[in-house]
């Protein structure tokens, strides 16, 4: 039994918990991260291991053009690349409405800086001898790549930790409280923490925890399907993506291909998700039906982890309406992974200056109007993917 | 009459089979699912069509292996028999299979688990050389195929069993180029009054030992392996005598074994909890003495939940149906339940006598030089896995293998876990239980994506 | 006599009809009821290379669970070498299709 007193209290050991405690140590601010389970356990350790910035949401693309600066510095910033390569992302159309929603996104792109080139039907062909018919055109983005998951979350809590900051593993929260303009946070092993400033950046629990301070979001559970390939020689360069996310897919060097497509089975409470075989049978089916040539390898592992999901696939990252001194970044919709890095900078920037120098706003936990029922959302709230 | 799906064996070795057995006597109509052509499991596998020396390949176990045989043909026409048919996943209530590289599933209210061992392995430098094989796979080449797996054999490793195949080898025409056993004479000495209870088994282990000590093969007992030599292919075993010299000899074949370990993998995948059994130094599903797991419907028998032989396996198989057919309120035999739980409870303590005189090397695994390959699928070596160990406080075996890709490849960590285990708890000063075990993830076997393509029409 | 070094010896059940093959594309012979990974170590030392460069690699539990004995068809089907048994005309690749 302990009590520490500190700036910062983080909830969360993801990618967006771990980057925050990081940035703040390397300011000097005193934080202490809870994290239940290992740093990494869920989304942010078990995700593709996509980092792009094509495909995103307008709301996002400042954030991820931030992130992927910080990807492309790791190595100096934290000792590891986390085997981050910048291999490319290639979207796919299958047919010509999905060729000219590649087109209008492009456009899009290029008002953020970021340039796509759009690839039609022979071109891609004779670029990518190995897809199949089935595509139509592309869009590639050169300066998109790849990671491995499993690494990030942990090597940012190693640096983090050499900065100062104090990073707890197995320490589950048990209560949060107010007292007076500070927090007071208990664990399951009785220890607790006194701040000043809370950031909750407890991913697929993080609603739980805004609902505590007045604010609940639609939030939902959701687990991405995985699944692995034996190594086989490498050909896929490129992050592979197509319109509508039904399949994705990416080759590392050492042979193995990645790849996924669809929800596997989640339980937050229970704290159990696991990839549904029926899933995974469709995402093999939707692979080999892109990339004919996967037919010849097996797979030897499939997974998933715990997610939360906002009905407009963009997270809530932004100061709390309702408490100050509480920020949230959570709900990173399947695509947290990428920014996670950025993240941390921001809300680094929200806690200590008051302001963050990308912007946010999109981002707001308000934009839900304090609706946690996806039927009862203002229209800006709605998924613009479908 | 209920109108529940039929039970589900899987695994069609002596567990599989008696469990089969009383269940079609119970009425039942089992669905039996075994990734072999033919039923026998890997102890009594039975020799493809064609072969002609029958039941005396299994030496002094030829009437177990013919009355399993038999049992099973009997049975053939009352259970829905599905011969190599692996299976790849397993949910609550549904079982995930590929058979003839088509993907299919099916529903299940109870299961009985008999899925069987494989061989435990130490990683001796050079292991992954062609002409190394695990020491129950060249005793089923020579069973189930008529092959030795070289022309001068070296066996290094301990247990019975290496004592078993080098003498099949020498009665078969092969040659044994010498025995090294990592266990001192000593310590097999001081069990002798436990391995007494082995009745005919211990005679006939002697026996082995005597005839192999007779016909001059080169026999060393509490050596150390040091390297297998060669490039392409194996050319010589080199060890470390108890008395520090060293030993070597000349061989194109190593068969390596330090005793057998549960395939658990379904029952991790059926929510079983794993519990780490301490004089094996492995973990294994839990059960109780019945075969019933914390799980609702799920049955374990035989070595594919605790490594006890063929005999506790067929026992075990018989145990767990009866506790299934006692949980669906049909009427059991008491008297014959509790004669076959005192049978099973003497074959346990025969057991532990064994896994005392032959214990599993844990210093040795746990000193796998840096260099050396753990993970023969993802070429992971020894120092990578210390790294991860130290420089990236992996204090539990997931996240080693998360970091290290330690146990991430084809075979799932069954070859290299219990290594894996022994090294980073030695790394880190842990005791081996605190690092964990490794999870089971689907598929527990290679799925091919085109089965994935070609489903069974349902 | 077979020119090439072979891996594994036969002491026994050689009495079997003989199964013609191929492997990585010249003809090999085998014996009826022979898995692949024994048609491969009758005539070679070698089943595959090692994924990662250390080295050939020639099966090693031989009972379906190390996994490290798959090979493909000419066809592109995968095979597990120990758990297949050679059909007349079989025709197995110890190494991928080139990508």
């Amino acid at each position: 039994m302990s009590t520490t007193t500190t700036d910062v209290a983080i909830i969360g050991g993801g990618g967006a918990g771990c980057a925050t405690a990081l940035h703040l140590a390397w300011r000097k601010a005193r934080c202490v991260l809870l994290e239940r389970g290992f740093v990494g356990g869920q989304a942010s350790g078990v995700n593709y291991g996509g980092v792009r910035q094509q495909g995103r949401d307008p709301a996002e693309l400042p954030i991820a053009r931030r992130a992927r600066e910080i990807w492309g510095r790791l190595p100096e910033l934290i000792g590891t690349d986390c085997e981050f390569s910048v291999s490319g992302h290639l979207k796919l159309a299958r047919d010509h409405a999905e060729e000219a929603e590649l087109v209008a996104y492009a456009e899009t792109a290029r008002e953020y800086g970021i340039e796509l080139r759009v690839i039609g039907r022979n071109a891609i062909r004779a670029e990518y001898p190995w897809l199949s018919d089935q595509v139509v055109a592309g869009s590639f983005c050169a300066d998109d790549g790849q990671a491995n998951p499993r690494l990030l979350c942990p090597a940012l809590a190693r640096a983090a930790r050499r900065a100062g900051a104090d990073i707890r593993e197995n320490a589950r929260v048990s209560d949060i409280a107010r007292d007076g303009d500070g927090f007071v946070i208990r664990t399951a092993d009785g220890n607790e923490v006194r701040s000043s400033i809370l950031v909750n950046a407890a991913g697929a629990w993080g609603g739980e925890i805004s609902a505590r301070f007045g604010e609940p979001v639609p939030i939902e559970t959701i687990a991405p399907n995985m699944a692995v390939t034996e190594p086989i020689p490498y050909f896929i360069k490129p992050n592979l993506g197509v319109c509508g996310g039904n399949v994705y897919c990416r080759q590392i060097p050492r042979g193995n291909v990645i790849l996924g497509g669809g929800r596997g089975e989640a339980d937050a409470v229970a704290m159990r998700a696991r990839a549904l075989p029926e899933i995974t049978l469709a995402a093999l089916r939707r692979a080999v039906a892109l990339v004919p040539r996967l037919a010849s390898a097996t797979i030897i592992r499939t997974w998933t982890g715990i997610e939360g999901y906002l009905p407009d696939d963009i997270p809530v990252v932004g100061p709390s309406r309702t408490t100050p001194g509480l920020f949230h970044a959570f709900g990173f919709s399947g695509h947290g992974f990428a920014i996670g890095p950025a993240i941390g900078a921001i809300m680094s920037e929200l806690v200590l200056d008051g302001r963050s120098t990308t912007p946010i706003g999109a981002l707001t936990i308000d934009r839900f109007g304090g609706c946690d029922k996806v039927g009862e959302l203002p229209d800006r709230a709605r998924s613009r993917n479908h | 009459m209920s109108a529940a799906p039929p039970p589900v064996i899987v695994g069609a070795g002596p567990a599989g089979v008696r469990a089969a057995s009383v269940l079609v006597a119970a009425g039942l109509r089992p669905i039996v699912i075994d990734e072999a052509p033919a039923s026998g499991g890997q102890i009594y596998r039975r020799a493809p069509a064609g072969f002609m020396r029958g039941a005396a390949v299994y030496g002094s176990e030829a009437a177990k292996a013919t009355a399993i045989h038999r049992t099973f043909d009997s049975l053939v026409d009352r259970i829905d028999y599905r011969p190599q048919t692996t299976v790849w996943n397993l949910r609550p209530g549904r079982l995930y299979t590929v058979r003839d590289g088509v993907c299919d599933e099916l529903t299940f209210g109870d299961i009985v688990l008999a899925t069987g061992a494989m061989d435990r392995i130490v990683p001796i430098p050079g292991w992954t050389i062609p002409g190394v094989y695990a020491l129950g796979g060249a005793q089923i080449s020579l069973k189930a195929q008529g092959c030795v797996v070289g022309a001068r054999t070296a066996f290094v490793g301990t247990g019975p069993l290496l004592w078993l195949v080098a003498y099949q080898y020498l009665k078969a025409g092969g040659t044994v180029a010498a025995v090294v056993d990592t266990t001192p004479f000593a310590t097999k000495a001081r069990q002798l009054f436990g391995l007494l209870r082995g009745g005919k088994t211990f005679i006939n282990g002697l026996r082995y030992v005597a005839t192999l000590r007779l016909k001059g093969v080169r026999i060393t007992e509490g050596a150390i392996p040091v390297t297998i030599v060669g490039s392409t292919h194996v050319t010589a075993l080199r060890w470390r005598e108890a008395s520090g010299r060293e030993g070597s000899v000349d061989c194109d074949a190593v068969a390596i074994g330090f005793g057998l370990k549960p395939e658990s993998q379904l029952a991790d995948l059926a929510g079983v909890a794993m519990r780490w059994n301490d004089g094996q130094r492995v973990w294994e599903a839990a059960r109780d003495r019945d075969g019933r797991t914390a799980v609702e419907g799920v049955y374990l028998a035989g070595d594919g939940s605790a490594i006890a032989g063929a005999d506790a396996a067929e026992i075990d198989g018989a145990l767990a149906a009866y506790a299934l057919l006692a949980d669906r309120r049909v009427t059991v035999p008491e008297a014959a339940v509790a004669e076959l739980r005192t049978r099973r409870a003497r074959l346990t303590r025969f057991r532990e006598a064994l896994d005392a005189a032959f214990p599993f090397p844990a210093a040795l695994a746990a000193a796998t030089a840096d260099d050396t390959l753990v993970c023969r699928c993802e070429a992971v070596n020894a120092g990578e896995l210390r790294a991860a160990a130290r420089d990236l406080d992996a204090r539990e075996v997931n996240r080693a293998k998360a970091f290290s890709r330690v146990g991430m490849g084809r075979c799932q960590g069954r070859v290299c876990g219990p290594v894996a285990v022994e090294i980073l708890a030695a790394a880190l000063g842990m005791p081996t239980q605190a690092l964990g075990a490794l999870r089971a993830q689907p598929p527990i076997k290679p799925l091919p994506m085109t089965a994935a393509v070609r489903l069974a029409a349902e | 006599m077979s020119a090439t070094p072979a891996q594994f010896r036969r002491v026994a059940e050689t009495a079997r009809p003989r199964v013609a093959i191929t492997i990585d594309g010249a003809p090999a012979s085998a014996l009826a009821g022979d898995t692949v990974l024994t048609a491969l170590l009758v005539n070679g030392r070698r089943v595959r290379h090692s994924d990662f460069g250390d080295g050939p690699r020639a099966g090693f539990c031989l009972m379906g669970a190390c996994q490290d004995c798959w090979v493909w068809t000419e066809a592109g089907e995968r095979l597990r070498a120990c758990t297949t048994y050679v059909a007349d005309g079989l025709a197995i690749r110890t190494t991928p299709e080139a990508p």
